[in-house]
């Protein structure tokens, strides 16, 4: 459904994308992932032909998004970054007016446009002026315009930023009821949000592509942190955490007594077993003894250690 | 044809939606009115051998209303849509860069001809005291209806040029104001000029504002007049739409 090649975005002297490659197939959930300022909406603009890229190739479902613009924008749902919407107008009018642009037949704008109001919950505010709607409900406002058309592809650009938990989960349960029938692009910088609802990942840092494919797959390369409290003086813990050589420790003297120990950077493998034997070997106790999945953070950490290896 | 319908309808509901069309409704009513007081105190009295219409835009009110009003309703038109980042939903849309900016500029030249409506009931009330279609005729009141909307369009289109370079509507306006009125007193030098025939007098003879105006209030209606506006207007159009298809190459 898209085929970016060697995609690259320079504003002036900035470069935002440097030579980015990659493909998603019809039907995927596909997340994009970033810190502020990786790419992503940049990624985005060029694909629904919002603006042009300095070189290389995008196409989507074949089309060239240089030649074939508005080929490209009829398959398209797009939400922008920050979901822009025109706060003049009744939530009900707008879809109405996006709906004549997308050449929706008259018979079916209608039906159509309550249809979507339904599917994305925003039936009963359809009369209020979206200035006056909570940003939850802008969110699903922005949502449903992007469905209207029935588009092939659907491009979300943080479809969660600013909601409330209970408005993040709404959309997100939302996006799930539209995987199936979508090929779908969503960005975001907060990772389990794409674990909950893509298929696959492409992550960008710093206009560059790290890495793509599976998210599970990716986290497994990634540094997980144990953390272990003892009851121990803190030189001898020290000591002893040089020893057990588990990659960098982070120690720190608890008020009570108890030394909290942080190990990262323990790759592929759980450490906890071999902590846990070493405090006992010792007779210090030990009351906590945890595993944190790797973050985002820890993501991006290994991923351009792993690219600076490289070179 | 029914998605153009429909873009120049929402710019439309632009100025209705909130206070800010009927604002600029009431200053140009006020101005109008006050021009429609100067012509009939100018009258009184006096024989005159003008047509009414040629004598009201004789009068400051006409330059005022069309330099200070005409650049408040175009400063919108892309500037606010930049802002608001609307922009980017509109033009990832099926439809052509061509269509938005002509529909952004229909629908400011609609707003500003129902902008002069009150100047219709002002041309009644005269016709109806006088009585003499000498003084106004119907024909006079056409060909000056048509200079309206020439320089009108004249001066949206600049306004939306000026609209489309920032996304600041402060910034479009007085941008579109200053264009607007560098373009009106350019027009002044043809009062040096007098009755030289040397290409840079027939030159300021041409691009003045005012002697094109003056024929339509005549009830006169001049090619070249027509054709001097329309490509103007071509022009700044056209201008509009490089500075809006930008974005795909800059």
């Amino acid at each position: 459904m898209i085929e970016v090649q060697n995609l690259t975005k320079r504003y002036g002297q900035h470069v935002a994308l440097d030579g980015v490659s990659f493909s998603v197939n019809t039907g995927e959930v596909v997340g994009f992932l970033g810190p502020n300022g990786a790419g992503k909406s940049t990624t985005m603009r060029i694909l629904t032909t919002f603006m042009a890229a300095t070189s290389g190739s995008a196409r989507v479902a074949g089309d060239c998004v240089f030649e074939q613009p508005d080929r490209v924008r009829e398959r398209i749902g797009y939400m922008p970054e920050n979901n822009p919407l025109p706060l003049d107008l009744r939530a009900s009018d707008y879809l109405t007016f996006r709906a004549q642009l997308k050449r929706l037949a008259n018979s079916t704008e209608a039906e159509r446009v309550s249809e979507v109001m339904g599917q994305c919950g925003i039936a009963d505010v359809a009369n209020r002026f979206i200035g006056q709607l909570s940003r939850g409900y802008r969110q699903r406002v922005g949502m449903a315009d992007a469905l209207l058309a029935k588009p092939e592809l659907i491009v979300l650009d943080e479809p969660t930023s600013g909601l409330d938990p209970n408005q993040v989960r709404a959309v997100r349960r939302l996006i799930r009821e539209l995987a199936g029938d979508h090929t779908m692009l969503i960005s975001s910088h907060i990772l389990s949000e794409i674990e909950m609802t893509c298929d696959r990942v492409v992550i960008l840092h710093q206009g560059k592509l790290l890495a793509s494919g599976d998210l599970n797959e990716l986290m497994a390369k990634a540094d997980a942190a144990v953390t272990a409290e003892v009851n121990a003086p803190l030189p001898e813990v020290k000591q002893w955490a040089t020893d057990l050589a588990l990659g960098q420790a982070e120690i720190a003297e608890q008020p009570d007594g108890y030394v909290r120990c942080r190990f990262s950077g323990a790759k592929n493998s759980d450490t906890r077993e071999r902590i846990f034997a070493a405090a006992t070997d010792r007779g210090w106790p030990l009351r906590e003894l945890s595993r944190q999945a790797p973050s985002l953070e820890d993501l991006f950490v290994s991923l351009t250690h792993g690219k600076e290896g490289q070179r | 044809m029914n998605v153009f319908r429909a873009l120049v309808r929402r710019e439309l509901s632009v100025f209705f939606q909130g206070p800010n069309g009927f604002i600029i409704i009431a200053a140009v009513m006020f101005l109008i009115g006050l021009g429609f007081i100067v012509v009939l105190s100018g009258l009184n009295g006096e024989a005159t051998p003008m047509p009414v219409t040629q004598v009201f835009y004789g009068t400051y009110f006409f330059w005022v209303i069309l330099l200070l009003i005409a650049p408040m309703i175009t400063m919108r038109s892309f500037a606010m849509e930049r802002a608001s980042g609307t922009y980017e939903t509109l033009m990832t849309a099926p439809i052509g860069d061509w269509q938005v900016v002509l529909s952004k500029f229909t629908g400011a030249l609609i707003f500003y001809m129902i902008l002069w409506l009150p100047l219709l009931a002002c041309s009644i009330v005269v016709r109806l005291y006088v009585g003499e279609s000498a003084v106004l005729g119907f024909g006079t009141m056409l060909t000056s209806a048509l200079g309206i909307l020439m320089v009108g369009s004249l001066y949206m289109s600049i306004g939306c040029f000026a609209s489309a370079l920032t996304r600041n509507q402060a910034v479009a306006a007085v941008s579109g104001f200053a264009l607007g009125a560098a373009l009106f007193f350019t027009g002044f030098f043809s009062y040096f000029a007098g009755d030289r025939t040397d290409w840079l007098s027939q030159l300021a003879r041409h691009i003045s504002l005012a002697n094109h105006m003056e024929s339509f209030t005549r009830g006169v209606i001049d090619l070249s007049s027509i054709v001097f506006f329309l490509s103007l207007t071509g022009l700044f159009l056209y201008l509009t739409h490089k500075v809006v298809e930008s974005r795909r190459w800059k």
